[in-house]
């Protein structure tokens, strides 16, 4: 089991209390100063199942019209056409983003993909996706969460204060990153008048009351990251991160990501959440209901690599869902729960430009349970191959405590630029 | 401590005198209120939902019209665009308000609290398209009616209502054999694609809400139900559907439930083993009233009780006890109930629930012993601490655990939402006294300190509303 750090407790120890609140306001930003050097890590949740199909046609695969039917996005060059990757591939029209990041040789493309879980229940498959685990059940805490333990010290921007080095941007922390080691939260709508008296007044309440009082030194702490970069992004700390002038809702998020990661003493991890990709009904080809949030979608990767500015060549961007969906059509113009799917691997750190794909192709007798596309990777392998090869987790670690009983799922290698 | 218990965690928090009304008897108190279907608490006009729905069709046909008139986007789409929003924001508006004024009033305020229950475990979200107006309807017309009665009443009533059908896109599920199907494939040309050049749309079911129901709303997930259950359930209830449509889809009384015969698979069918026979609308009928007697739905539906009203890790001596309580009545829900209140785990002083943001603000609401006048104070509340009223997202509802709730960054929210609440509602009060009818003797002494030695009284009753005993029930 992952424990506390000492670091962490030391701070919080720090923190507790009015006291040490105003205390830790008047400790001048530059003896946090940022050293540079370590990797950035942002993974997207996309929940609901986003229909991999859709998201990087298999233009190639001589079943993939007949079934998608309507849904399907044609060959390249086609009018609404995909956008190429190779022969077999191409990505959504929508993606024109993620297109010119694999062009430049910044993306990797994983397709017939899933996580451990062969089941079709959202919710179940998105506790897999966070639990690490094989199972829906049997852990409270996230896979993410409990790499942040095995995460080597030092160099990072967080290393010399103990500080929390991941980030949810929403208000509350998703499965993937709950746990033992300490994170933070920050939703894109900013809390701009929160009176300090008040605030002291609370931690004092919270004194005898361990659960509380973490929670609003984590909260103070993060406000004035926040506010920190807001300063340094030239915005009021009214507007910062607060969605407006931003063409959807993950393009905030991402921007609130970015200014976070950007800030002193930010954090080197973070994730974001995105929802809207359960189409069981007019999904749409090219355009339609799944276009617009693809386009979405990419928008907010690109707002993420333009705030990111800097650090973009040290980062990777991991954008997994919980499972693909069915190879047909269902009778409303949609598609149902499925299996395999797609996954991205995305940022200036990465060694893109390659499809990692061992098709099993569509013909009815390689589907599974004669509807789903057959998953022949296991997400974790990805997993794996970026914690070791980009945050520098030591192998066994990985293989113990963050995806037990995971020998199967061999992690890949050369996603990572050298 | 039992009537702080029974007012707090069973309740809605404590208006003022709530807590003396419990102490005499608190199990008494609370089963008095399990009686009798659960009305809205004050008196809303609410328009009916085939009403709602009927708006809706009309705004969006007339916003076909402008389009087919104009082929460019016009100002005049843009007039039709807000005529439909027009068409469903403000029954939304209507109905979170009247919500919250219930929560606010209620003298039943248990009973109150498992119509949330139910409305959150047959959860649809307000955020698609067409329920937005209707979320509320679902409550109010399909649970506030059943929420004391027989758990297959109830199933029965929400599987069959407009939002439910139009929220799991059940309403447009064709059987591959049904009338409809083979008079479009005795008729269709060779060709893959109609006349307008749109590829033509293959008959077949969607099994969204077959699915939900056996995971989401009965058996739960490890039911033992397989994928091709899913399957069949899905071309069982093929036809239900929403009244109303156009050509040869025209049929029933637009906005209520409509069974299609003309979509509806026909034939017998199995579903975890039992072979159904039944004609039409009453096969899949006859599976949800299989489906409300199995063990696994009393597991699940006692599992999900026991979390809400007693831990986020349920005890299992409760979750049997209710369990039991269920299968022996035969899914009863007053008779679950008391099981319920009957658990010691329930009366541990030990075990309390950190609350939602929804279990915040009404509890607030009642503290303060007001009631909102405006939608917009209560919508902007529940924007500010991040759970839209009717907007769950996802089938499965709201979390009931407090890990889902309890990010420093949602507290930040819950500081500034309970600092703007003490300057607005300065009540007058002595807040030593709103600490006392409010949390009875879960005020802890440092609390009451706090309070005395606040700035303003504004700034206390923040500092009650953020205080650890009033966050968690």
């Amino acid at each position: 089991m992952p424990r506390p750090s000492p670091m962490n407790s030391s701070r919080r120890r720090f923190l507790i209390g009015a006291g040490a609140l105003a205390a830790s306001a008047t400790i001048p930003n530059a003896l946090f100063a940022y050293t540079g050097g370590s990797s950035r890590l942002v993974v997207v949740i996309l929940r609901g199942a986003l229909d991999g199909l859709a998201a990087v046609p298999p233009y190639g695969d001589p079943d993939y019209a007949g079934l998608h039917r309507e849904l399907a996005i044609a060959a390249p060059g086609a009018p609404d056409g995909a956008l190429a990757l190779n022969n077999t591939f191409g990505l959504h029209p929508s993606l024109s983003f993620l297109h010119e990041r694999f062009s430049a040789g910044e993306l990797v493309v994983f397709d017939a993909v899933a996580s451990p879980y062969r089941d079709r229940s959202h919710f179940d498959g998105q506790n897999v996706l966070e639990n690490g685990l094989a199972k829906p059940i049997g852990t409270a805490d996230g896979w993410l969460n409990r790499a942040l333990a095995a995460l080597p010290r030092g160099g990072g921007p967080a290393g010399g204060r103990g500080g929390d080095r991941a980030v949810a941007i929403s208000q509350n922390v998703p499965l993937i990153l709950r746990g033992e080691a300490a994170v933070i939260s920050k939703s894109p709508q900013a809390t701009p008048d929160v009176d300090e008296d008040l605030l002291a007044r609370l931690a004092d309440l919270y004194s005898k009351d361990d659960w509380f009082s973490a929670r609003l030194s984590d909260a103070v702490q993060t406000e004035k990251m926040a506010d920190g970069a807001a300063d340094v992004s030239g915005m009021s700390k009214q507007t910062a991160g607060a969605g407006a002038g931003y063409p959807n809702r993950v393009a905030a998020v991402a921007r609130m990501a970015s200014e976070l990661m950007r800030s002193d003493g930010g954090p080197e991890i973070a994730v974001i959440e995105a929802s809207g990709w359960d189409t069981h009904a007019n999904q749409g080809g090219a355009k339609g209901i799944l276009a617009t949030r693809l386009a979405g979608l990419d928008q907010g990767l690109k707002s993420l690599a333009d705030g990111l500015g800097p650090l973009w060549p040290k980062t990777a961007v991991l954008v997994v869902t919980e499972f693909g969906r069915t190879a047909a059509v269902n009778g409303t113009r949609g598609t149902d729960h499925g299996t395999g799917g797609c996954a991205f691997l995305v940022g200036g750190a990465v060694r893109g430009g390659q499809v990692i794909a061992d098709w099993p192709s569509l013909r009815r007798t390689a589907l599974l349970d004669n509807r789903d596309l057959r998953p022949t990777l296991d997400l974790r392998s990805v997993f794996k191959a970026v914690l070791d090869e980009h945050m520098h987790v030591a192998a066994k670690p990985i293989a113990n405590r963050v995806f037990p009983d995971s020998s199967g799922a061999r992690p890949l290698q050369g996603l990572i630029r050298a | 401590m039992q009537a702080e218990i029974a007012v707090l965690r069973f309740g809605l928090g404590a208006k003022p005198g709530d807590l003396a009304a419990a102490t005499a008897e608190p199990r008494a108190w609370l089963l008095s209120q399990i009686k009798g279907p659960v009305p809205l608490a004050v008196n809303s006009p609410l328009a009916p939902s085939d009403q709602i729905f009927a708006g809706l069709v009309a705004a969006r046909d007339e916003r076909q019209k402008m389009k087919q008139a104009s082929a460019t986007e016009s100002p005049d789409a843009k007039v039709a665009f807000n005529a439909i929003r027009e068409a469903y924001q403000p029954h939304y508006r209507a109905q979170v308000l009247a919500r919250a004024q219930s929560a606010a009033l209620t003298m039943r305020p248990f009973a109150e609290r498992l119509v949330h229950f139910w409305s959150n475990h047959f959860a649809v979200s307000a955020d698609k398209g067409v329920v937005c107006g209707l979320a509320g309807s679902l409550e109010n017309e399909a649970i506030r009616p059943h929420v004391t009665g027989r758990f297959v009443d109830l199933l029965t009533a929400v599987e069959q209502h407009p939002a439910m059908i139009a929220f799991l896109d059940n309403q447009y599920s064709v059987g591959a054999d049904s009338t409809a199907a083979r008079f479009a494939s005795r008729f269709a040309s060779r060709s893959n694609s109609d006349d307008t050049g749109k590829p033509k749309r293959q008959f077949g079911i969607n099994e969204n809400l077959a699915r939900e129901i056996l995971e989401l709303h009965t058996l739960g997930v490890n039911g033992g139900y397989h994928q091709a259950d899913v399957t069949s359930f899905a071309q069982i209830i093929t036809g239900w559907s929403i009244g109303g449509g156009k050509g040869r889809l025209a049929g029933g009384v637009p906005g209520r439930f409509y069974f299609r015969d003309n979509l509806h698979e026909p034939g017998p069918k199995v579903f975890l083993g039992k072979t159904y026979t039944e004609q039409g609308q009453r096969q899949g009928e006859a599976v949800l009233a299989d489906l409300a007697r199995r063990p696994e739905t009393a597991n699940f539906i006692a599992t999900k009780l026991v979390r809400h009203f007693i831990a986020d890790d349920p005890p299992p001596a409760a979750v049997d006890r209710v369990a039991r309580a269920f299968l022996k009545s035969g899914g009863d829900l007053p008779q679950v109930y008391a099981a319920l209140i009957e658990s010691p785990e329930s009366w541990d002083v030990n075990a309390r629930k950190f609350k939602t943001p929804e279990d915040f603000v009404f509890s607030t609401l009642r503290a303060l012993n007001v009631s909102p006048a405006q939608p917009e104070e209560v919508i902007r509340s529940f924007d500010l601490l991040g759970q839209r009223q009717y907007t769950p997202g996802s089938p499965a509802g709201w979390p009931d655990t407090s890990k889902s709730w309890d990010g420093s960054d949602a507290l930040m929210h819950r500081v500034l939402w309970a600092s703007r609440v003490g300057a607005r509602y300065e009540s007058g009060v002595e807040p030593t006294d709103l600490a006392a009818a409010s949390l009875g003797a879960y005020a802890r002494p440092e609390t009451l300190t706090a309070l005395r030695r606040a700035a303003t009284s504004a700034q206390a009753v923040a500092l009650l509303l953020m205080s650890p005993e009033f966050q968690r029930r």
